[in-house]
């Protein structure tokens, strides 16, 4: 019926090698008031029915294979290579735990410094851990690796209103128990007033590149003033943005941290996704999480290790800066197989199609009437359109075309209404972004 | 045989990806905001499947072999969960699609929130934490969030026991509040009379593992919520052990207010070698309005029996905020939720009987080799002694890493702090009795070559992919990453520096 394979002789051998009548008697110490409560759920299923049971399921939702999707802020339909999936199920990877023996982990080990390797050369970086739960958590991880290199000397930390709402939302909810100033995002503030914000009580200063509404802003002056008041800067990244875009880390970064599910991970409803954090050498030792390095065997042979272990929670207990145990460990290798599938010509293709067909998305949609896309900034694959309509009302038009249409920028930001935020990606084809505009210049006349 | 690195593997020109043209007129590229180089790997598909399919074959995984890592219920993770969590209708769902186009995703949460209340007694669950990590630091910033609304800034202390998870501390300290240790008393049990020093009016509440970390019911388990509760405090229950409890004891029945699951323990979602996990917290009805949120409730009921409701996100009204981007490791939820319709009521009981059951029989089959200091029936998991009298140069690590010889994954090791050179030893319930046979009598071997010729046991494991592996080199040589910044970069880097 289940997984446990005991058979009845075998339940009552290993009863009588223990030396107890009923497997009841083994659970004397618990409090026979409360002992074997009466569960109301389901009566089991058997494989058949479950797999039918949750084919249904999955069929109720609108989901991006039987939809053209224009919907990104945060979580990027792209294209995954068979390859991946197949190395993803070997069950010597996926059935495994964090490596804390490393003689019978060396392949987790390995591809997680592959991982980290990659990554720095992606972002610029000279270090990466093994992994952060998603983006919004690693963004509130630099905050508390700020807070750390100032020695909590510093209590002001100032966010971009233009990075993800809900990543601003998770840094708050980290930082409500330990009396830190979070700035900067109330409204729409200009680059120019976030930089007079920074001042010698500054931790850190947060911005996205590309960053919510998918623009490029130049970073260069706020950087220089950070830096000259001895605060820390993180950039918040898209990676494949950074398949065609510089270096957050030739940029001035002194942390990059990010969502890697565009990496090789499917949308998955939000999870599990990929929080990447990388850092400057200086700051390594601050930095929470797993941290693989190289190493050799007793007897000379290359091996890896995790490394900086009593940094972490289950050695500096209630020293630690951070409690972060099970990571999303097997994402970092979807990651890493992921760059190593795309390399070096395959992630560029892959940015600069983003890059095309979004802009062509663009001046389309631009050219309706009543529709008007902001081209105050370069753009990388997704862009803010101001429109004639609620975007709710909009999305339900498109919604019976076949279309999944952009985000509500109005649910985060008041000032934002009517304002869809477009995102448009490799797997966008040309008829389908066609159809798009076909459907919006339908919704305008209506 | 060492595999080398992806990046040794390359050779300029080469690609791993077929990629279709552009079928939209080109933009001119932003040349000044563009990188000059971009250093990834130039390999081939087939390459890249070899390298990660050798690197696969280094490891020892539940797939392959028995792996009784204590604490971390490594039990079987069943393939129809791989299968249905990659259904295109769950793994191409945007997360934010309107909620009437994800009522299939809604519902799945929701009845997993309801299963996970029913199952532990609790009123109310959020799916939100990522880990049980995160679990626990939902439930204490609920805590200290309950004592500030009700006008008790003072309550800030915590009480852990000493053979706590070294989570429970740190999760403290991040929460902003003070953590205070607990002795624990020569049963393994915590110290009743220190408990009770030091409840005051400044205890906010208590951590605790049920059973213990030692793998033991405490028998005085009523007496200690008692005491919290009686201080003001309120019980935070880890749940890490929770795969003897499916349906033997409810934790809200016993008492406590808040504890959280690790979906990747209990119910089977597989580790992933670190991750991902999920830790759903579950609360009492006084705790709920301080859920992390967004969780998925009924907006509309169904109007006749054919009907189904309709499901939709809240923010719970007090709630300490989002811990995570989205909606929790939903990839997680899905897995879970097959593992526990397959099961049903009578199933999850049967996995927590037979986890103890296979728990009591290596126990009892080991208990004249090795010393087991707290040798009573014990739940999932028990600790014995990895020393032996007059071997003093044989430890705990070498015994783990003799095991690998014999082809099986170390318990944990050297954890509870509390005991003594500590393997931590959880077989699960889905390992047969001859794999159970085959670790016994691994062990017992073991035990003998430890008197007999202890240097086997110091130099093992001598069949593994590597010899023992220099964790002070790594730590002193800090090799992070295998490439080095391009100059140009690190010449603007040290200039904005």
């Amino acid at each position: 019926m289940t997984y446990i394979p005991h058979t009845d002789v075998e339940r009552q051998q290993m009863l009588a090698a223990i030396g107890v009548t009923t497997i009841e008697d083994l659970f004397e110490a618990v409090p026979s008031t409360h002992r074997f409560p009466k569960l109301d759920l389901p009566a089991g299923v058997s494989e058949m029915e479950i797999a039918a049971e949750m084919l249904a399921l999955s069929e109720a939702n609108d989901h991006a294979q039987d939809f053209a999707i224009f919907r990104g802020a945060g979580a990027y339909h792209h294209f995954i290579p068979s390859a991946l999936n197949h190395i993803l199920l070997r069950g010597e990877f996926y059935t495994a735990y964090t490596p804390y023996q490393p003689e019978v982990s060396q392949g987790t080990l390995q591809a997680t410094f592959e991982y980290q390797s990659m990554m720095c050369a992606l972002t610029g970086m000279d270090a990466a851990n093994a992994s952060h739960y998603d983006g919004g958590t690693s963004l509130a991880e630099a905050v508390t690796v700020a807070l750390e290199v100032s020695r909590h000397k510093r209590k002001k930390i100032v966010l971009s209103h233009a990075i993800h709402p809900q990543y601003r939302a998770v840094v708050r909810t980290y930082h409500q128990g330990n009396g830190v100033e979070i700035t900067g995002d109330e409204g729409m503030a200009s680059l120019a007033e976030l930089t007079d914000l920074i001042d010698d009580n500054t931790a850190l200063v947060a911005v996205a590149y590309p960053n919510f509404f998918g623009q490029i802003e130049d970073f260069s002056e706020l950087v220089e003033k950070a830096h000259a008041a001895g605060a820390l800067v993180a950039f918040v990244i898209n990676p494949i943005a950074l398949g065609l875009l510089k270096t957050p880390g030739s940029l001035g970064a002194d942390i990059v941290v990010g969502e890697a599910q565009p990496l090789g991970i499917p949308l998955g409803f939000g999870g599990p996704y990929l929080g990447f954090f990388g850092v400057r050498k200086e700051y390594v030792r601050r930095i929470a999480g797993r941290i693989v390095g190289e190493t050799t065997d007793k007897n000379g042979k290359r091996a890896y290790v995790m490394t900086l272990r009593p940094r972490e929670q289950d050695i500096r207990r209630e020293k630690a800066t951070s409690n972060i145990c099970t990571n999303q460990g097997l994402m970092a290798l979807a990651a890493a197989i992921y760059l190593s599938l795309m390399g070096k010509h395959g992630l560029r293709k892959v940015a600069e199609l983003c890059y095309h067909k979004a802009h062509y998305a663009a001046d389309r949609i631009d050219a309706l009437e009543g529709f008007d896309v902001d081209r105050s900034k370069p753009f990388f694959h997704e862009f803010v359109v101001k429109c004639p309509l609620p975007v709710a009302k909009i999305n339900r038009a498109l919604i019976d075309k076949g279309i999944i249409g952009g985000y509500d920028l109005s649910q985060d930001y008041p000032e934002l209404e009517n304002h869809m935020l477009v995102c448009v990606t490799e797997m966008n084809s040309k008829e389908e972004i066609d159809a798009l505009v076909e459907a919006l210049s339908e919704v305008n006349v209506q | 045989m060492t595999e080398p690195l992806i990046y040794d593997q390359s050779v300029p020109g080469r690609t791993g990806v077929i990629l279709p043209g552009c079928d939209v007129p080109e933009t001119p590229l932003p040349t000044d905001l563009m990188r000059d180089d971009l250093d990834l790997p130039e390999v081939s598909e087939l390459q890249v499947i070899r390298h990660f399919v050798r690197l696969s074959q280094l490891n020892m995984a539940i797939d392959t072999n028995f792996y009784p890592l204590g604490s971390c219920t490594m039990k079987y993770n069943p393939k129809i969960n791989e299968d249905v969590a990659r259904l295109p209708g769950f793994a191409h769902l945007h997360p934010l699609t309107d909620e009437e186009g994800a009522q299939g995703a809604l519902a799945v949460m929701y009845e997993l929130q309801r299963w996970l209340a029913e199952i532990s007694g609790f009123d109310a669950v959020s799916l939100q934490p990522a880990a049980g990590a995160q679990g626990e630091f939902a439930g204490i910033l609920m805590i200290r969030k309950y004592h500030l609304d009700n006008g008790h800034p003072e309550r800030t202390k915590i009480l852990v026991p000493n053979s706590a998870h070294g989570t429970n501390p740190a999760t403290v300290s991040m929460a902003g509040l003070r953590v205070v240790e607990l002795p624990s008393d020569e049963d393994g049990n915590v110290d009743l009379e220190a408990l009770r020093r030091e409840c005051d009016e400044t205890v906010a509440g208590m951590m605790i593992t049920v059973p213990s970390t030692l793998g033991l019911y405490e028998r005085q388990i009523l007496d200690v919520i008692q005491a919290v509760h009686d201080c003001g405090g309120l019980m935070y229950m880890d749940g890490a052990n929770m795969n003897s409890q499916l349906g033997i004891v409810k934790p809200a029945e016993l008492g406590f207010d808040v504890m959280h699951y690790n979906l990747h323990k209990t119910f089977s979602t597989p580790h992933g070698g670190g991750g991902p996990g999920s830790g759903p917290v579950a609360v009492t009805e006084k705790l709920a309005p301080y859920l992390p949120g967004p969780i998925v409730t009924i907006v509309e009921e169904p109007k006749d029996e054919n009907d189904a409701p309709l499901y939709g996100f809240t923010m719970p009204e007090k709630s300490i905020g989002r811990l995570k981007v989205f909606h929790g490791n939903f990839g997680m939820h899905t897995r879970a939720y097959t593992y526990m319709r397959v099961h049903g009521a009578e199933g999850l009981r049967e996995v927590a009987r037979h986890a103890v059951l296979n728990a009591n029989y290596v126990r009892v089959k080991l208990q004249d080799d090795y010393h087991i200091p707290y040798n009573r029936p014990c739940g999932h998991e028990f600790v014995l002694e990895g020393r032996f009298e007059g071997v003093d140069e044989v430890h705990a690590l070498d015994i783990s890493k003799r095991l690998i010889d014999y082809g099986y994954h170390p318990p944990t090791n050297y954890f509870p702090l509390i005991v003594n050179e500590a393997l931590l030893i959880e077989p699960t319930e889905t390992e047969d009795k001859q794999t159970l046979d085959g670790f016994v009598e691994a062990m017992k071997q073991i035990a003998k070559e430890a008197r007999e010729n202890p240097a086997l046991l110091r130099e093992a494991p001598h069949t593994a992919p590597v010899r023992r592996v220099d964790e002070v080199k790594a730590a002193k040589q800090l090799v992070l990453c295998c490439r080095p910044i391009p100059a140009p970069e690190r010449a603007k880097n040290e200039q904005a520096s």
